[in-house]
């Protein structure tokens, strides 16, 4: 099943999400990346409802682009945030929602912190050290709540990252074979192999 | 389980001797499962009025913004700062507005209001989901642990209580009472509103 993972260190935001496209009981495909690039310095994962997802995802990607080309300037973290929770929250009351689940992590480049929010389908949004979505999120999350170090360094962090994908690889009965890793931090967005 | 606990939480509201107490648990949550023990439910309108949201996530950042925008206009358009009673009734209109489709949040609100020989009263009210106004003299709840605070708030409460013993007191009913619900607790926030000033304090609370 779905699942991605995002954790706050020292400095970075590091993201994973697993890159099957499953329909019904069948993998579709193995190798589908789930974390968008928004700007520079802002990251998205998204899982949810197949066909929603991509369709909600490039319809923030592209507007976030706009914003930049029509302020010079990228939306901070926060912004962007908020901006994207409004939009899944009218979405909601509207005659299709879209079912969309996001995890989306930053570098504020003017205070030079990483910044991390949860939000849901539903427009429910908060800022967290570290945050989990789909059924992965019952084994990360407690997890987390005893391995997390928000100062750690990029090695400890990607430590804590396997913990987290080792410990559903072990206990959640449809495991996710692979996941894509990706860091935002003061150099911008890359990916990382695990 | 109704919408309503989707994301739990709970929210409080006392009158003092010229003070008034707000305060709200943190926890935002999936159903049974904790996301975030740092979720902000209890807002500022005005210098002397804050407003607490229990309810769904979503409405609670939605509604915020529209309260905002309405205070806002209120204020260009009035030129002066809204009232307790004031605000109370545009809360329930803006609830009301959405009858047949409503905001899933019970609010609960705090403040002291301007009387007419310059002095200030303390003021609380609380409304359902569709705007039905509850102006009570003692205390108001709200939210997923609200049947525990009418029992907790009913022994602790007494009249006249200076700001000190209502913050003891509003604290111990949150708390213990929030002990008794699962989808409300993880820490808590208390403000104290008296007429020039604001205390506000954060509570460490039980963690599972």
């Amino acid at each position: 099943m779905e699942t991605s993972f995002a954790i706050t260190g020292k400095g970075y935001v590091l993201m994973a999400a697993d890159t099957t496209a499953a329909r019904s009981i069948v993998k579709m495909k193995t190798d589908e990346d789930k974390i968008k690039t928004l700007s520079p310095h802002l990251l998205m994962a998204y899982s949810g409802e197949p066909g929603d997802t991509v369709q909600f995802a490039e319809y923030v990607e592209r507007n976030i682009r706009l914003y930049q080309i029509r302020n010079v300037y990228a939306l901070r973290p926060a912004a962007a945030a908020s901006w994207i929770r409004r939009s899944l929250a009218e979405s909601l009351r509207s005659r299709k929602p879209y079912s969309v689940n996001l995890l989306l992590g930053g570098y504020d480049t003017s205070s030079y912190n990483p910044q991390l929010f949860w939000i849901d389908y539903l427009g429910t949004m908060t800022e967290v050290p570290f945050a989990a979505h789909g059924y992965g999120a019952y084994f990360a999350l407690s997890l987390l709540d005893r391995y997390h170090d928000p100062s750690a360094s990029l090695e400890e962090g990607l430590d804590t990252l396997r913990r987290c994908i080792d410990e559903v690889s072990k206990r959640l009965v449809v495991t996710p074979g692979k996941y894509k890793v990706k860091i935002v931090d003061k150099d911008g967005v890359r990916e990382i192999e695990l | 389980m109704s919408i309503m606990d989707h994301n739990g939480g709970s929210v409080i509201a006392m009158v003092g001797k010229d003070c008034v107490a707000i305060a709200s648990d943190l926890r935002l949550g999936d159903r049974a499962l904790s996301i975030s023990s740092n979720f902000q439910r209890i807002f500022p309108i005005t210098d002397r009025i804050y407003v607490g949201l229990p309810g769904l996530g979503t409405d609670v950042a939605t509604l915020r913004e529209r309260f905002r925008f309405r205070v806002n206009m209120y204020t260009i358009k009035e030129e002066r700062e809204i009232e307790p009673e004031t605000f109370a009734h545009l809360v329930s209109s803006t609830l009301y507005e959405h009858r047949f489709g409503p905001y899933f949040i019970e609010p609960v609100m705090a403040g002291m209001s301007k009387t007419p020989s310059g002095g200030y009263k303390p003021f609380i009210a609380a409304t359902d989901l569709i705007g039905c106004l509850n102006f009570a003299k003692d205390f108001v709840v709200a939210g997923t642990a609200s049947s525990k605070l009418y029992g907790v708030a009913e022994g602790l409460w007494e009249p006249d209580l200076e700001p000190e013993d209502l913050f003891e007191t509003i604290s111990q009913t949150l708390l213990n009472a929030a002990d008794r619900d699962a989808f409300s607790g993880w820490g808590a926030i208390v403000h104290i509103i008296t007429k020039d000033k604001i205390i506000t304090r954060t509570l460490k609370g039980r963690m599972d």
